[in-house]
């Protein structure tokens, strides 16, 4: 067994690379989640990102145009979640589910002409002063722009839930519509918001994959990351700090496991793979063992001001 | 009760409708594991499919579902194909192995064709294979001559005598021509997950290696390897990958060759006989001589003599002269597997469970 053939330093790097997009995806659901709607079609607004993303960076030459592209797909995308769900009362599990579906052909029906072509790149960022500290530096502050994004779209989203009046209302109606509603809230509204702002952040995740993780358009790309994205939502107990100890512990094992292995060390690699989803399940039983499983309490519940 | 006979006659009525279809063309289905997209495995079996239809016109219907999971949900697929009126059915997948057998039990008629497996239990159901061994010997031979730091990396699936006789070709041919070399494996776990498996190359690479062979079906390994700014190279799996070919820049490319499995000879044969009434039970394993194994243009980054060499070796197989699994050759423990001149029997390769002499790692359980 060689652990020495193993960089720390290129390690670290790629587990932030490799956790991006469902970090991405994740904090995007969690506010989904905290608004009261359960929206299962993570994976068809990721896989939709990924797609446009990939065809409108191509075609204008410029990554960024093609990530903004994406997150307005996606979210636009949602918004038929949100109509149905919100306006039409449809079920939610449903719904989500049938985005899913709807969002895996549509994205293969978009991206056939692009099949093998390759994306115009994102150059990485190299931070003058930070990304100068040995060790560090390579690790951290050497990057793309979207990864920085990333954690600061974790921190502005924990920052408005816990320090704003529009956070408290929207936690309030994921808590209690009827008493949100009670107090003059638009309940529908705020939801469609959250909707919206969930599906950007499912596209902008599902670009990073396509334009920067593997950068090239394959079908079905996404392979269950937005499963992934939702598994971290209730690992993390719908807390913003934690879904990014819970993306980086889902990409982290992943590229741990394959760097342990090209060491040459004997890991159970299907032992290891299975482990986050492990520690998921002793997560959700000692918190709710504890009596406070943290989920918004109108969680998938539909809500009509006539009720 | 009456309500009853009507179903019954309308379901009389259908199936003698189907028959009577069936005579006039023939139906020939296919089950991919993964999207035609993938730009490599399903892709390649589609390109077969397509040459059916090419081949026989309007004489023949072709039908077929992407991305079908193994286990139940493949024995769904197949039993609804085989009620939808096909004549032969495809499936593409290791995986596909024990629903091709029972779906084909209930439907004696039907023609069953599983890719890779080895269980033929019932007279309807025969296997293919192509013998990739043959691909990954040239392309070891390449990897062997070209690596800088003497370590060449291969992305696996699973742990199938498949796979195994993949990395054994692949280490003992690079071997041959480079005895420092040193074979990093890392078993992706999955046949199609471009994400992982583009993370599988990097942490390759991250380590060192600088020539890697991927056993997946996507075309991320290469894109990973094309941000080595020309340090690190690949070959094209499955598919010839001729995207890569060519850096941005102009210069020859990560992917230096490819292994290409050409299916349509064997589908274009097989839909034929079915039509013309030769058809029988097969356990087929073809390879380069049959042209089901191809190996792709090789570029520039290639040097000139090891460019002649591997085409050498290509000639050889093709013409049966050499058997990639010539002995003397050792298993990983160090007993003898093959005696100097002796090649491998076909049973040893199909149940191929062991690495040979060199290779350090472990096969995973």
């Amino acid at each position: 067994m060689d652990f020495g053939a193993i960089n720390p330093i290129l390690l670290v790097a790629s587990l932030m690379v490799s956790a991006t997009p469902i970090l991405l995806a994740a904090i995007g659901e969690m506010v989904v989640e905290k608004s009261g709607v359960l929206n299962l079609g993570v994976e068809g607004m990721m896989i939709t990102g990924a797609v446009v993303g990939f065809v409108v960076a191509l075609n204008s030459g410029s990554p960024m145009l093609g990530f903004a592209a994406a997150a307005l797909a996606a979210a636009v995308l949602s918004l038929s979640f949100g109509i149905l769900t919100q306006y039409l009362l449809s079920n939610q599990v449903a719904t989500g589910l049938g985005l899913t579906l709807v969002g895996l052909g549509l994205s293969a029906l978009i991206g056939k002409p692009y099949e093998g072509m390759k994306a115009p790149s994102l150059q990485d960022l190299h931070i003058p002063l930070l990304g100068d500290i040995p060790v560090i530096g390579p690790m951290f502050f050497q990057h793309d722009i979207m990864v920085y994004v990333s954690l600061a779209l974790v921190a502005a989203v924990w920052a408005t839930l816990k320090y704003t009046r529009f956070g408290l209302i929207l936690r309030a109606v994921g808590e209690s519509h009827d008493a949100a509603h009670a107090l003059g809230y638009k309940v529908v509204r705020i939801r469609m918001m959250a909707i919206f702002f969930g599906g950007a952040c499912s596209g902008l995740g599902g670009a990073y994959l396509s334009l920067v993780r593997v950068p090239q358009w394959t079908e079905g790309m996404t392979a269950g990351a937005g499963w992934i994205a939702l598994a971290i939502v209730v690992f993390a107990s719908w807390r913003a700090g934690r879904i990014v100890v819970g993306a980086y512990l889902f990409g982290g094992i992943t590229v741990l496991q394959l760097n342990l292995q090209a060491a040459g060390a004997q890991v159970p690699v299907a032992l290891l793979s299975a482990s986050p989803y492990l520690i998921t399940i002793i997560v959700l039983v000692t918190i709710s063992a504890r009596g406070m499983h943290g989920a918004p309490a109108s969680l998938g519940r539909p809500f009509h001001a006539s009720h | 009760m009456k309500r009853r006979t009507l179903l019954a006659s309308a379901a009389f009525a259908a199936t003698l409708g189907t028959a009577a279809l069936a005579q006039d063309t023939t139906k020939a289905c296919f089950v991919y594991v993964g999207p035609i997209g993938d730009g490599g495995w399903t892709y390649q079996h589609h390109q077969g499919a397509l040459a059916v239809k090419e081949a026989y016109g309007d004489k023949v219907e072709i039908a077929w579902q992407e991305s079908v999971p193994e286990g139940a949900d493949a024995e769904r697929v197949l039993t609804q194909m085989a009620l939808s009126g096909c004549d032969i059915i495809f499936t593409t997948s290791f995986g596909y192995m024990d629903a091709t057998n029972s779906v084909a039990a209930k439907f004696p008629n039907i023609k069953f064709e599983h890719s890779t497996g080895y269980k033929r239990e019932h007279p309807n159901v025969s296997t293919y294979n192509a013998r990739f061994y043959e691909g990954r010997a040239v392309v070891g031979h390449i990897a062997g001559k070209m690596t800088q730091t003497n370590k060449i990396g291969y992305i696996a699936s699973f742990p199938i005598p498949e796979v195994i006789m993949g990395i054994n070709s692949y280490y003992h041919h690079a071997k041959k021509v480079n005895p420092d070399v040193e074979l990093v494996v890392t078993w992706a776990y999955t046949w199609f997950d471009p994400a992982k498996e583009a993370d599988a190359a990097r942490a390759m690479l991250d380590q060192g290696v600088d020539v890697i062979t991927a056993h997946t079906d996507s075309t991320a390994p290469l894109a990973e390897i094309a941000k080595q700014d020309g340090k690190a190279w690949g070959f094209g799996q499955a598919s010839d990958m001729a995207t890569f070919m060519t850096n941005d820049d102009g210069t020859p490319g990560p992917r230096v060759a490819s292994i290409i499995d050409e299916w349509s000879p064997y589908y274009v044969k097989r839909v034929g006989a079915l039509m013309d009434g030769t058809y029988e039970q097969v356990d087929s394993w073809a390879g380069m001589p049959e042209g089901e194994v191809v190996i792709g243009e090789m570029n520039d980054a290639i040097p000139a003599d090891v460019k002649a060499e591997a085409q050498a070796m290509i000639d050889a197989i093709t013409a049966g002269e050499y058997h990639p699994f010539t002995g003397p050759i050792n298993k990983a423990d160090g007993s003898p597997w093959l005696a100097e001149g002796e090649t491998a029997s076909d049973g040893d390769l199909l149940g191929m469970g062991f690495y040979i002499e060199g290779i350090t790692a472990e096969i995973p359980n």
